[in-house]
């Protein structure tokens, strides 16, 4: 719970300042690659010099922006390409204001006003806003269904066109044009490629590289007119066409400008900052006023402006050496560039557009579609173009931009560096151990060979783990191989591939683990971890509660629950609150509750001084700020009024949600509450791998939103329909339809069976949402729905489970089991005489 | 009787892989952890991340997972453990026949200044 208020700054009356503890308030304008990048460079620095807010246009969370393409295409879920979830703005104490753009900065008073109104003083401000599309000043470029490539409002526009195929046209045939296309050309529209240059991509690829491109993409259907340029957009009420200035008209209900990008210049300018093409930043990143500074692809360094990542990351990193008074400097970006369509690799880096003194190593391969172009100076690499295979591109890069004397390997430089650097066979983990440190692995994070040999001999010792700890490979997974083999050469067989396991301690999955509890016949922890090799003593806070569940569920009756392993919340039979006190729920069967019972409440909350009493989305009352040394005696009042533990703490049934139903509803088809309590009754009490909500929706107005639950009932005339897998949590998901039955026993059996198949088959942790996407509905309706003795199996082992789990925790506690959970081991008075007693 | 060292109550009501608590009169709550091997440490019960009470985390080899955010912490040095950074006071504790003691001097100064 938070309590603490903050200024009211709607009115735009009152200005945000400094924080109370004294530290400088830095403040980000941009919430994008750079914005966010900065300050996760700052905060490896420094977590505690700066008070952060961050002000970003776009109503969302910071994600990788070169990573759309992959989403439009459907390789990636929004999910996916998040850089940095609402958690981390949390734990790190920044502020986000999302949605609310930075319109001016008076920088005498140093203050920003965002478009509400919202005014934030500020002692350093980081301007990193980016750039915008360019669009072609055409007649009909206003028109509706005419976009840009930018952002994933851009994303879902054109994922909604395709939705309904048909005809759409990307203007542009660089990066940005074609990874459009191509995402279009998956999702089932008919697309072409009007560019206006010779060849696509022609400031990245030669004439040779860019055809090979372009018969590829012709290929694969797409249309690519080069040389074409365009007229006008047609359209009456909404885009209908494109005519090229040689009057031919192609059809198009979407067209997507991708001709290049400016820099985000308008607000700097505004504010009277010098600016050129972009905001003009010095090797510190910082502005024309000192306490400004600017990063990403809206500066200016040195005459150059970059539309790439890569300078992003390296800007970022002497940004932030400077924020912390240990300046670097930046000195400019060499850059390459990887096109991120499937099947198609094509690399390309530096200057390869020849010249006097330049020389070229050109290697062809037709029949295999190869194509690699190396551009030599002085006897350097200066440009590399790669098409068909791109292996050999980072550490030609390398070479590029080490400005290393390849005089030696020249013979054998283009047949990469297996060869060149001797071996003779082509060994890829020889490879990447022949790359430097500071070699680019991920370009898509920028995260260098030493930093992932660092995460794993740091302990990440699979891919997974990796891309967890560093990112490499998290986003486009590009470098997945060069990361696999950096593994192997670092860990050799200790590399924990295939799926993830339970945790560091154990190289078995979730699945395996259980499996072998059943088969062996295990029936404790320390038994688990002995058979199974542990390589920890007791575990870690990941392994222990999973064990314990596994155990519970396999061995009902007998297992005797380990406190230790439970998390706090088990533990306490309550909710833990940041400041250390508890919050508690009491049971209410179906949302349904009496004078009593509230009488009861009512009482604790004053008895206890409880500082808040929350009605919950559960239908319960949530009741907060109790100390654990109180607890007992709160859940023995309770207790005394009837009521029992809501369990609102637990991997377990929380609460079914009820609507009035055919009792008072004149809608209502069947008795949605009295089944409501009758399922509740009999699922209470049970633990599971992760929490799980029911509710009961008396028609399909489905008032109790039945179907963004875990197991969701809808009544209809002729019986209930059953859902699964709903969850209105991080990503929201409706539920599938199970299967319809005709009776209230029936709908409690079919209940009963898919908990206990959830209860036997999910992960640790995993809710019934992802359970179901990775097993498929399909399995879970042949193990319920088509197979009748199975599911009753099912059905009676759960009732068998629940018999031995149905005892209210509360009422043990009350009575003074495990008191010392709750009492202190003794007290020190160092002033008084008696100074420890217990 | 003043002694070095302060008997805070027996090792047997401390739960192994568990911690209980110990209010200090005008200072901050220590927490008295005793590990799967038996050892015993001390440290002030707050996290150094949000405060949380480390004496409510899973214990696990010698060091403490916090209850809020799962932040791992050493039991022998108080340092953050991982990629975390941050440090709790530590007072020095051990067992005497069957009793658990913590230092009077580092109490005071963990407790009433850290």
């Amino acid at each position: 719970m938070d309590f603490y208020e903050r200024p009211d700054t709607d009115d735009g009356s009152m200005i945000e300042t400094v924080a109370q503890d004294g530290r400088s308030h830095l403040v980000v304008i941009g919430n994008g690659m750079a914005g966010c990048r900065a300050i996760e460079e700052l905060l490896a620095r420094d977590g505690t010099r700066y008070r952060v807010t961050i002000f970003g246009a776009e109503p969302r969370v910071n994600y990788n922006r070169i990573m759309l393409s992959p989403v439009l295409a459907g390789e990636k879920s929004f999910d996916d390409i998040v850089i940095n979830g609402h958690d981390w703005y949390r734990d790190n104490g920044i502020e986000l204001v999302a949605g609310d753009p930075v319109v001016s900065i008076d920088r005498e008073a140093r203050i920003v006003v965002a478009r509400s109104g919202r005014s934030v003083a500020y002692d350093k401000l980081l301007i990193a806003t980016g750039s915008d599309p360019f669009i072609i000043p055409v007649p009909g470029k206003d028109l509706p269904g005419v976009i840009a490539f930018r952002d994933m409002g851009d994303v879902d526009t054109m994922l909604a066109a395709a939705a309904e195929g048909g005809d759409a046209v990307v203007i542009g045939g660089g990066l940005l044009g074609l990874e459009a296309a191509h995402g279009l050309t998956l999702r089932g529209m008919k697309v072409t490629v009007i560019h206006l240059m010779p060849t696509l991509m022609e400031r990245q690829l030669d004439e040779a590289a860019g055809w090979l491109l372009k018969s590829a993409l012709e290929s694969r259907g797409q249309t690519i007119l080069t040389g074409a340029n365009t007229a006008e957009i047609v359209g009456a009420d909404r885009v209908e066409g494109v005519r090229l200035k040689d009057d031919t008209l192609i059809p198009a209900k979407l067209v997507v400008m991708a001709v290049g990008i400016r820099p985000n210049v308008a607000l700097a300018a505004q504010a009277g900052l010098d600016v050129g093409r972009g905001i003009r930043v010095d090797d510190h990143m910082v502005t024309s006023d000192p306490n400004i500074r600017a990063v990403g692809e809206c500066v200016e360094h040195d005459g150059q402006v970059y539309g790439l990542v890569a300078p992003l990351w390296e800007m970022c990193r002497a940004l932030a050496d400077g924020l912390v008074e240990a300046p670097t400097g930046y000195r400019g970006s060499v850059t390459s560039t990887k096109l991120k369509v499937a099947g198609l690799d094509v690399f390309s880096a530096g200057d390869f557009s020849g010249g006097d003194s330049a020389e070229d190593i050109v290697l062809r391969d037709a029949s295999r579609g190869i194509y690699k172009r190396l551009v030599i100076k002085d006897n350097r690499i200066v440009g590399a173009v790669l098409y068909g295979d791109t292996a050999d591109g980072g550490w030609y890069f390398d070479l590029l931009k080490k400005g290393e004397d390849i005089s030696d390997a020249r013979d054998l430089l283009i047949f990469g560096q297996a060869f060149a650097s001797g071996g003779g066979q082509a060994d890829p983990k020889a490879a990447v151990a022949a790359l430097s440190d500071d070699a680019e692995i991920c370009g898509c994070n920028g995260v260098s060979k030493g930093k992932v040999v660092a995460s794993i001999t740091g302990g990440a010792c699979s891919l997974d783990a990796v891309r967890s700890s560093c990112k490499a490979s998290a986003s486009c997974g590009s470098c997945t191989e060069l990361v696999e083999n950096l593994l192997a050469l670092t860990l050799g067989d200790e590399v924990q591939a295939g799926p993830k396991t339970l945790c560091k301690c154990t190289s078995f999955g979730h699945d395996d683990v259980r499996r072998e509890i059943v088969a062996q016949g295990m029936t404790s922890i320390p038994e688990v971890m002995q058979k199974l090799h542990w390589s920890t003593p007791d575990g870690c806070s990941s392994c222990r509660p999973a064990l314990n569940y596994y155990l519970l569920c396999a061995l009902p009756g007998e297992y005797v629950d380990d406190q230790q392993s439970r998390f706090v919340n088990e533990r306490m039979h309550a909710n833990i609150q940041k400041d250390g006190t508890y919050s508690v729920v009491p049971r209410m069967w179906g949302g349904l509750t009496n004078p009593r019972e509230l009488r009861a409440i009512a009482d604790v909350v004053e008895k206890f001084n409880a500082p808040m009493v929350k009605v919950t989305g559960g239908q319960r009352l949530d009741i907060f700020g109790i100390k654990k040394e109180d607890l007992p005696a709160v859940w023995a009042d309770l207790n005394a009024a009837g009521m029992v533990s809501g369990h609102a703490y637990g991997k377990s049934l929380r609460t079914v949600k009820t609507c009035v139903g055919s009792e008072w509803c004149r809608f209502g088809t069947q008795d949605s509450t009295g089944l409501g309590v009758k399922i509740e009754r009999m699922s209470w009490g049970s633990w599971m791998p992760h929490k799980f909500k029911i509710a009961v929706s008396g028609c399909p107005r489905n008032c109790a939103e039945a179907t963004i639950k875990d197991f969701g009932v809808v009544c209809v005339d002729s019986g209930y329909e059953l859902h699964v897998g709903g969850n209105g949590g991080i990503k929201v998901r409706a539920t599938d339809l199970l299967c319809k039955v005709e009776t209230e026993q029936q709908a409690m059996d079919h209940c009963a069976a898919f908990i206990q198949l959830y209860r036997e088959e999910a992960r640790y942790l995993e809710r019934t949402a992802p359970w179901i996407e990775r097993v498929g509905l399909e399995h879970i309706k042949r193990r319920i729905v088509e197979d009748e003795i199975g599911r009753e199996a099912l059905t009676a082992r759960f009732l068998f489970s629940q018999a031995h789990s149905q005892e209210d925790p509360w009422a043990a506690r009350a009575s003074g089991v495990e008191c010392e959970q709750h009492q202190h081991l003794g007290e020190f008075r160092p002033a008084s005489a008696l100074e420890a007693v217990r | 009787m003043i002694g070095d060292w302060i008997d805070v109550g027996p090792l047997a009501d401390i739960p192994p892989r568990g911690a209980r608590t110990v209010p200090v009169e005008g200072g901050e709550e220590i927490a008295v952890f005793r590990t799967g091997d038996d050892a015993v440490y001390a440290l002030v019960n707050r996290c150094p991340h949000k405060q949380g009470p480390l004496s409510q985390g899973i214990v696990h080899g010698h060091a403490v997972a916090c209850p809020l955010h799962n932040w791992r912490i050493s039991l022998s040095t108080g340092e953050a453990l991982g990629e975390d950074e941050g440090c709790v006071p530590i007072i020095p504790a051990r067992v005497d026949a069957g009793r658990v003691l913590l230092s009077r001097v580092g109490a005071l100064a963990a407790a009433l200044v850290g």
